[in-house]
């Protein structure tokens, strides 16, 4: 879909990024040692330390993913909201104080504490580096495809410039810029998030939303149609026509149909989906269709982009209202808001792709939803359908649940604190305010799904849509702060590879025992060399949807790390080799189990059932896989580390 | 040089580690247990997520409620390891973070 750029959103951003440049340098004189560079010298107070962890992990993955997600199925999408929270609670009971007690700089200090093993620094770095660049490459293109239509700056100068300021925030004042920036934006973020709920709530509801940006709300229209007895189709509405052979169209074998609009034919045309009442009489109704040409040119409801035939869309077709049907209703309060939707009817969109010839068609179609329906799981997760989806849908919710307590750029900032129990209060806070947070992406999620603002195309759009919904400025602040979301994630994730590079493996492993000085010049260097990679892999993976490595990130982090944290922290016979082991086994089986699942052979060309795993969430396997692994290895290579197990854990 | 490490380790652990770490596993295997009582329903009786509560359905409820509870039970969590950190006078110390 086409957006005009705002230059109030260019503006506000442009402060931003210029405000924290000033920030960085700013903060840069504080940062000359190494414990400065990479834990912000453990000066951050607990209460700006929790509001940074918010702007650290609410990435541009929760922000428009979910709202977007929320806005097309529903409930399902608000399961990941549900997931990613939960796992706070891992962070906070288990791993929090436990973690800042034992590390130093990075998650591998803190793993390697007991040990001294160089086999742990290896492993805890590599995984370290794969988590941090799946998480990092999705945000990085997600910079760019936001930058274009929100901004209209070409693609890849949205990666750079992202890329380039976040290499000047990492590379001034490590940590401590990096607290800051994310501070700001996960400040931001909940502020303006809860301005637009509120707003949202004040509106009420319409069964005829006002999109907002200039366009009108499109209502849909449905046409009678009647098989004559000479085979031709008769339509009710005299404003459009059948193309001759429309019978023997691709259209209609995937129960479609292509309309003329005009008595007679003429060079527009419109996709209407067919419901077969009876043998002869059907029910046509609007629909959106993109085409693609092989050359690669795309049509819009049969049109270029620029002729704008295209529209936004979600809209309840019935709001029931203390058991009457309105037209509309008074402004709603949480609760209101929740129930209204739950009783009145929704017209959700499905999909259907085939080929014309050589044209890829995708057609958008009607899908009118009971209330209850989308506010219960189901309509993504097929719950209750075939055992194998449950089986994934909990693998899901394992892995979000047990992932978040894993990642290492959310480990690193119990770092940046002073005491254990600094860790534990900033932890709480990050809770209070994450889950606030996701709380609001219910109602923005459904707020957009009956605001007529869901760009069918790219529901990410769907919480920015809906800000341009209540005028320019609130859009100019989500859009600006979309960015800024991009900017508080990558820098956070580059300091945590940065890490992982100097400290752990040119320091740490390869042993050359840098000094001070040395660490926080190798740390800046490597900001610089991995933000310079997360620019190329961001050019590089341009206009794919890369979105699911957030969840191998997460996988990954679940299956590779948490076992190893838990083990170390619980059980007496831990060995180093049996952390080492773990470490290898959850990378290699989440990321095989990845390569072997239904999405990624759809991925590859091939059909999903051809997969030779049927599950597409490895953590169900890989994270048992993971602990069988380090109890076996650990209690095989007892008597060569006994001497260091001696001494049992209390923490 | 793992045992000097270790040793200062242990220096630093405060007094009242061992309890924080016991109450911690507790309250997380609470909450693992209405988390996956979630998980559950939804794996094997969906339908019942649309049972009706005050108006919202049980999905409504119990998700926005795994949520609260988190906040709920953390703040319990910190309060009693507050009062613990405060019979070992280690409060003082923690409350300048």
């Amino acid at each position: 879909m086409n957006y005009e750029a705002s230059y109030l959103a260019i503006g506000i951003f442009l402060v931003f990024v210029v405000f924290v440049i000033w920030l960085s340098f700013y903060l840069a004189r504080r940062t000359r040692s190494a414990k400065g560079y990479y834990a912000a010298g453990g000066r951050i107070h607990w209460s700006v330390n929790g509001i940074a962890f918010a702007g650290d992990y609410l990435s541009a993955a929760s922000f428009l993913g979910i709202c977007g997600m929320i806005a097309t199925v529903g409930y399902d999408g608000f399961l990941y909201s549900i997931g990613y929270l939960a796992g706070w609670i891992v962070a906070l009971f288990v791993v929090a104080e436990a973690m800042k007690r034992r590390g130093k700089y990075t998650f591998t200090d803190a793993l390697d504490s007991k040990f001294k093993s160089k086999g742990i620094q290896l492993m805890a770095a590599i995984s370290t580096l794969i988590v941090s660049m799946f998480y990092l490459i999705p945000q990085m293109v997600g910079a760019g495809a936001l930058v274009k239509p929100l901004l209209g700056i070409p693609r890849d100068w949205g990666v750079i410039i992202v890329g380039s300021t976040v290499i000047i925030i990492v590379a001034t004042a490590g940590m401590v810029s990096t607290t800051y920036v994310q501070f700001l934006k996960g400040g931001l973020l909940i502020i303006f998030s809860t301005v637009l709920v509120i707003a949202l709530f004040t509106r009420g509801m319409t069964s005829t939303p006002d999109p907002g940006g200039g366009k009108k709300f499109h209502q849909l229209k449905s046409i009678d149609a009647t098989l004559a007895r000479d085979g031709t189709l008769v339509l009710s509405n005299v404003s459009y026509s059948v193309p001759a052979d429309w019978e023997k169209s691709a259209y209609w074998q995937n129960g479609f149909i292509v309309l003329w609009e005009s008595a007679t034919p003429c060079p527009l045309s419109s996709v209407w989906r067919v419901e077969k009442r009876s043998a002869e009489s059907f029910l046509l109704t609007e629909a959106l269709s993109v085409t693609e040409l092989p050359e690669g040119t795309r049509f819009y409801n049969g049109a270029p982009k620029e002729s704008h035939r295209f529209f936004q869309v979600g809209h309840l077709s019935e709001i029931r209202q203390d058991g009457k049907v309105v037209s509309e209703t008074e402004p709603l309060g949480p609760m209101s808001f929740l129930s209204t939707i739950k009783n009145s009817k929704v017209v959700l969109w499905d999909k259907a792709i085939f080929k014309d010839g050589d044209i890829d068609v995708t057609i958008y179609y009607q899908k009118p939803t009971p209330g209850d329906r989308v506010m219960r799981p189901g309509l993504k997760f097929k719950v209750g359908g075939a055992p194998i989806e449950t089986v994934n849908f909990i693998s899901l919710m394992l892995a979000l649940f047990f992932g978040t307590a894993a990642l290492p750029h959310i480990l690193i900032r119990y770092y940046t604190v002073k005491s254990p129990a600094s860790a534990r209060k900033s932890t709480i806070v990050a809770i209070a305010a994450i889950g606030f947070f996701y709380i609001l992406t219910m109602f923005l999620g459904l707020g957009a799904m009956v605001n007529g603002v869901v760009d069918v195309t790219d529901s990410n759009m769907s919480a920015p849509l809906l800000a341009r919904s209540f005028g320019s400025f609130l859009f100019s602040v989500i859009t600006a702060i979309a960015f800024a979301t991009v900017l508080g994630t990558v820098s956070g994730l580059i300091i945590a590879s940065t890490g992982a590079v100097a400290h752990d493996l040119l320091d740490s492993f390869l042993g050359l025992k840098l000094t001070d000085r040395a660490q926080v010049v190798a740390g800046k260097v490597s900001a610089v060399l991995v933000g310079c990679v997360a620019i190329i892999l961001g050019i590089v993976f341009k206009g794919m949807n890369v979105s699911f490595l957030v969840g191998w990130a997460f996988a990954v982090a679940a299956s590779a790390n948490l076992p190893s944290i838990i083990m170390l922290l619980f059980w007496k016979k831990t060995t180093k080799r049996g952390i080492a082991a773990s470490i290898g086994v959850g990378i290699v089986s989440a990321v095989g189990l990845i390569l072997l699942s239904p999405s990624m052979y759809v991925r590859y060309g091939k059909l999903a059932s051809e997969a030779p795993f049927a599950l597409d969430n490895p953590g169900i396997i890989s994270i048992p896989l993971s602990f069988i692994t380090l109890v076996v290895v650990s209690l095989l290579t007892q008597r060569s580390t006994g001497n260091q197990n001696s001494k049992v854990d209390t923490a | 040089m793992a045992e000097e490490r270790a040793a200062k380790a242990g220096h630093t652990d405060e007094k009242s580690s061992a309890y924080k770490t016991r109450l911690g596993v507790k309250m997380f295997l609470v909450y693992c247990a209405v988390y996956f009582g979630f998980v559950v329903i939804n794996s094997v009786k969906p339908t019942l997520m649309g049972a009706d509560i005050g108006g919202l359905n049980l999905a409504v409820v119990y998700g926005m409620g795994l949520i609260v509870l988190a906040l709920i039970m953390a703040m319990i969590y910190t309060n009693l390891c507050s009062k613990e950190e405060r019979k070992h006078g280690e409060s003082d110390r923690e409350g300048q973070a």
